[in-house]
This record gives structure tokens, sequence and C-alpha cells, in this order.
């Protein structure tokens, strides 16, 4: 089985990110692979590990972003794929679902395509039907589960109601949450292997693709207002006190 | 100005803040409310009663149950047929990906999960998180119709005025289905975390009660999901004492002490109701990012120094095995209920 996992470099989730002069700006916080797509990467292992097949790893962004690519490799991905161009910077959700497309037909005979549940920047959570409907391919999209057979794949889905069993016909896009498995830890070796991988760089280009419109854009970044606030400890002689001054507070709040 | 609104439903049981997208409709001008499904009457005529000038019944055996492909393909042909400015969704599951589709169809982009939307000449700016909420930003749309995903409880409800008459028109579906449904696991029951007015939220603390001691036999595992159970218990009592639903940390959820669809955070649902409650959560910033817009926040820990407590308005010190029934109680008592 052929099966390609797309992900996204992004800024650690620790870090403390700001505005500066309508830029953002994460300092010196490292960039990492999208958590979500850590899953993404486990659900294609898993699936490889129980019927064989390679695991490609996908990626548009800059140079910098063979380091997330990079990660995939050292958790197990046997191949990985950098997508890069200077005319993709300002890439909306379509934008980059039509360069996905084109780089995963390159690729060619992809039975799966595994995607993140969303990016943590972005958050918007497109990518991945929007892939799959420029591919033409069934969209299975939130799996906490992935069991193929004959052809065929299996998941459950984990909705608000509840999880659906739903089934498609191979090849198909998914995208994978929390429930899939924690992400494996790269082992030694795959970081050795990692770090001497040679990742090729395709341009749109080597795709036949021509930049995308943006259609989608920001207009201004605003901060937040900080959310320092002030705390009361509510205490008292016995829990029952306690609860009893918190309850009032809490009416008083006005919030029920 | 002509808006849809998708009404998004789980076999008619309808997400609410469809109808807080429907009232921002009504704030633009002409609210035409989007119906799909099988036997969904009821549906139709309660999008009539907060207000829908019109609504578009999509009733057909094969949208019985949701597939990303047939209700994207029957969105695009209305969306077509009807030529509106703006078409509103609520945030959901569903609505995300039929959305994210049709936006493919025509050639138009998708905003989501909007805390502001304003009207623009005949374009619109929208407002949202970005980056888990630790920066906002402003975004358009150049495509046609503007897609956009509201966030819940973040516009106001409109109210319902039962009983009142409107124009229901049947539409055809579209699109063929590329995936079947095998069916449903039913345990774990609906969680709305992203409409709760009140969340009380339980996290790896809810296992830590020495005190309660497993039925025989049990291995250790077995006696820690016994115990957060018995906590969750607790938890329980208290949400639905305010009306509100249960949440929980990761570390909860990874402990096998409650369903992945109760996880509130980065990886979980990102909430913002009026009262969250946490009971037993240290405060990791991979919580912190899913509750910290809650208009209040009251944090029970046993621990003075976990960071929960920078982000709380309310904070108590102590066990929550002793402090949530004790909480309970006082709010039923000074309730009424
Ligand atoms: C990529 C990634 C994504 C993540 N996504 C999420 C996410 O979506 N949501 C999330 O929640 N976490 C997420 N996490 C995990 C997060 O970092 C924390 O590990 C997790 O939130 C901890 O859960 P907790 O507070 O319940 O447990 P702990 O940190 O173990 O805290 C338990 C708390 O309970 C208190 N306690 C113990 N017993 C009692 C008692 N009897 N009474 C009162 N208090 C008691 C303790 O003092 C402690 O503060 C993510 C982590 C990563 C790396
Ligand atoms: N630049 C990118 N390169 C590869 N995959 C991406 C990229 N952007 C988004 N994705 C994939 O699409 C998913 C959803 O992204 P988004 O729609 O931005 O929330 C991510 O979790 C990734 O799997």
């Amino acid at each position: 089985m052929k099966i390609v996992a797309c992900i996204k470099q992004v800024p650690d989730s620790e870090a403390k990110v700001t505005a500066s002069d309508g830029q953002v700006s994460w300092g010196d916080a490292p960039l990492v692979i999208n958590p979500f797509d850590e899953y993404a990467v486990e659900g294609a292992l898993q699936q490889k590990e129980a019927a064989g097949g390679t695991v490609t790893a996908l990626c548009i962004g800059p140079e910098s972003a063979k380091e997330a690519l990079k990660h995939a490799l050292a958790m197990g991905a046997d191949e990985a794929i950098l997508v890069s161009d200077p005319a993709l910077e300002n890439l909306d959700t379509v934008g980059a679902a039509k360069i996905l497309a084109a780089a995963i037909k390159k690729i060619g005979d992809a039975d799966m395509v595994i995607f993140g549940r969303q990016t943590l920047d972005n958050g918007a959570g497109l990518t991945p039907p929007q892939t799959a409907r420029l591919l033409g391919y069934p969209m299975l999209g939130l799996a906490g589960s992935i069991k193929v057979e004959g052809g065929a794949v299996t998941v459950e889905r984990v909705l608000e109601e509840g999880r659906q069993i739903m089934k498609a016909n191979l090849p198909a896009v998914l995208s994978v949450v929390q429930s899939i498995g924690e992400p494996r830890y790269p082992s030694f070796m795959g970081i050795r292997k990692a770090s001497k991988a040679a990742i090729p760089v395709w341009s749109l280009g080597d795709l036949g693709e021509s930049a995308p419109t943006t259609v989608v854009s920001r207009t201004e970044l605003i901060t937040p207002p900080s959310d320092t606030r002030e705390i009361e400890i509510i205490t008292g002689e016995t829990p029952e006190e306690i609860a009893d001054k918190l309850a009032d507070k809490i009416i008083a709040e006005k919030v029920l | 100005m002509k808006t849809l609104v998708y009404i998004d439903h789980f076999k008619g049981d309808v997400q609410p803040s469809s109808w807080e997208a429907l009232g921002l409709a009504k704030s633009f001008g002409t609210a035409v409310a989007l119906v799909f499904g099988s036997g969904v009457d009821e549906v139709a005529k309660a999008a009539v009663e907060y207000g829908a000038d019109e609504v578009l019944v999509a009733d057909d055996a094969a949208l019985a149950d949701y597939r990303a492909e047939t209700y994207a393909s029957t969105l695009s042909a209305l969306a077509s047929s009807q030529s509106p400015e703006l078409i509103l969704f609520p945030t959901t599951t569903r609505t995300r990906e039929m959305a994210a589709m049709a936006a493919v169809d025509l050639n138009t982009g998708v905003l989501t999960d909007l805390m502001g939307l304003e009207a623009n000449g005949d374009s619109f700016v929208a407002t949202r998180p970005i980056y888990e909420g630790k920066l906002m930003e402003k975004t358009v749309c150049a495509g046609k119709p503007v897609m956009a995903t509201i966030r819940g409880r973040a516009f106001p409800k409109p109210e319902r005025e039962e009983g009142k008459s409107g124009t229901i028109t049947k539409v055809a579906a579209a699109g063929e289905a590329k995936s079947t449904v095998e069916g449903y696991s039913a345990s774990e029951g609906a969680v709305n975390l992203g409409d709760a007015g009140v969340i009380v939220s339980g996290g790896r603390g809810v296992s830590n009660n020495p005190a309660l001691t497993p039925p025989a036999g049990m291995d250790e595992k077995d006696a820690e999901i016994w115990r957060a159970q018995q906590g969750f218990a607790l938890i329980t009592e208290l949400a639905t004492l305010l009306g509100g639903a249960v949440g929980a940390s990761r570390a909860a959820v990874d402990g096998g002490y409650i369903p992945y669809a109760h996880q509130v955070g980065q990886t979980g649902k990102v909430v913002a109701p009026d009262l969250y409650i946490a009971a037993g959560i240290s405060g990791a910033i991979q919580h912190l990012v899913g509750m910290r817009n809650a208009k209040v926040i009251v944090a029970i820990n046993k621990d003075a120094d976990a960071p929960i407590f920078k982000q709380a308005r309310y904070g108590v010190v102590g066990d929550l095995f002793v402090f949530v029934p004790a909480l309970t109680a006082a709010l039923k008592k000074k309730l009424g209920k």
C-alpha cells in the first residue's frame, strides 16, 4: 500500500506568538511538525505495518520545513518530498489543496492520503476535504481508527455525537485525530537515517502548476487583550463554608 | 443582501449555533435557511420559527446519513441557483467539510471559526483566532459567495416564535456519495462542548482518591479508572445541576477515564462557555488554549502552585472529592433546585 502523509511546519505550541509590524513573530521558538500531523504520520506508519507498503511525507513550505519532514522520516516514513517555491508564500487552503493534489498525482499510485485534523497556525481544517474534492477521492475525516481490508478502508470518525463508522473504496483521503494513538518517538536509527536523507524539492514548474490565486487573505493582525487575571482564592474554615462563598461569587457573576 | 444559512443537525437534533448563524444572516438582510436530510420537517419548521425568510429543504433518502460529497454537491447546486452574497454555517465537524468542498466547486473560500463578521460594502470582514487564540486576524474572502463558519456562542441567538408560518420549499439533492455509513457506536452520547454555557471539566486528579476502595479483583489500571469514574460522577452531577456539559483534560482521556469527545484543548475542542470549572486539572498550555476564552474560570486543585490558578478568576485549593460535592450542594440550595 502506498500512503502519503501531508504535514506542515508550524511554531511550537509553547511559543509566545506575538504580532510585530503586522507580522507574526514567535521569537526564537523552534518550528516543529504540526502536532496534528504527527498523528497523521503515526496513522500512516500503523497502516504500513499492518499491510506493508511505503509512507511518503509531503510538505509545502520553505527550505526550513525539511526539518519537519526529517521528523517524519525519523519516525519511520520511507521518503519525504518538499514542495517549495517563492510563489507559494500566500497560499490559502484551496491553494494548498491544489498544490498537494498535484504533488500527490506526481508521486503517483497513492492508495491513501492521510492528513492531520488542522494546522496550529491557521486552524482551518479545510485542506483535507479540499484535496479530496480535487482528487475526486472519498473523504473520511476525523478518523480515530483505520482498518484496511480488500481494497476498502473503514474508519471510526470521532464526531460531536459519538463515533460514526464509515467505509469507502481506496484510494481515499483521511484526516486523523488523537485517538489514532500517540505518535511514536523517533528511534536513534531513525534519526541517523533522517539526518542523512536527501529530500527532493519540487518547484511549481516540476509540478506543471502555476501559483494559485489567493482568495482568502489576512488584512490585519490583532493582539488579543492580555489575559492576566486577578485570581481570588476562596478560603474558609470548612469545605462547606468555602463552597458557600464560592457559590455566591459564581451567582453574582450572572453566568448561570 | 441574501444569505444562505446551513442548519446543521444530527438526526434532527439541531446544533444550536445554527440559530446564531440565522440571526447573524438576518442582520445583513434576507436569510434563506438550508435543511438537508431525510424526514426533516421539524427542523425546517424550527428554522421558520427562528426567523428564516424562506427555508429550502433537500429531503432525500440519499441525504439520510451525512456524507461529505453529497452534502457539498447539494450545497454547491443551491449556491449556484440562489446566488447569495454569503453562506453561513455553525462550525461543526460536518460543516467544515462540506463548506470546504463546496468552496472548491464554487471557486471561492471559507472563513472558519469566526468570532466577528461585518459587512463591508458588498463584501465582509471576519475576525477569527489564529495560533490557538494567541493572536486574532481580520480576514477577507475575494470569491463569491463568501462562505463562513461561525464559532458557537459568539453571536446572539434569535428569539424563537412558536407556531410562526413561513415558506418551506423542497429542493433536490445532488452529487454521489463515495462512502457508506456502517453504523454508529452509540455509547458516547452527544457532547456539545462548543454550545455549552457551562462546562465542568475533570483532569487526572479525578482518579486521585485513595480513600475509595474499588471492588475486589480489579487490577491497578481498572481500579484507577473505577476511581476516576467516581470522580467524574461528581463532576457530572455539578454539570447537570447547572445545565452544562462535562469536559476533560487530555490526561483524563488518555487514562481511559472518559471518551475523547469530551477533551478540551489543543488536540480536543476549543470552548468559550460563560463558566468553566476545572477540577483536578493542572493547567498545561495545551489545555489553556482550549478554554481561556471562558468568561469566568473556577479552578479546584490540591496544589496551590498549579498553573491553572494563573488563568482562573476564582480558585479553591483543596481536594476535588470534597469540594465538588460541597459546591454542588451549595449551588443547589441557593438556586432553589
Ligand atoms: C501535542 C500535544 C497536544 C496536547 N493537547 C492537549 C489537549 O487538547 N488538552 C489537554 O488537556 N491537554 C493536552 N495536552 C497535554 C497537556 O500537556 C497536559 O499533559 C495535560 O493537560 C495534563 O492533564 P491534567 O491537568 O489532567 O493532568 P496533570 O498535569 O497530571 O494534573 C493533575 C492535577 O490534578 C491535581 N490533583 C490531583 N489530585 C487531586 C484531587 N484529589 N483534588 C484536586 N486536585 C487534584 C494535581 O495537583 C494536578 O495539578 C497536549 C500535549 C501535547 C504535547
Ligand atoms: N503546507 C502544507 N503542506 C502539507 N500539508 C499541509 C499544509 N498545510 C496544511 N496541510 C495539511 O492539511 C491539514 C489541515 O490544514 P488546515 O486546513 O490549514 O487546517 C494539516 O493538518 C496538514 O495535514
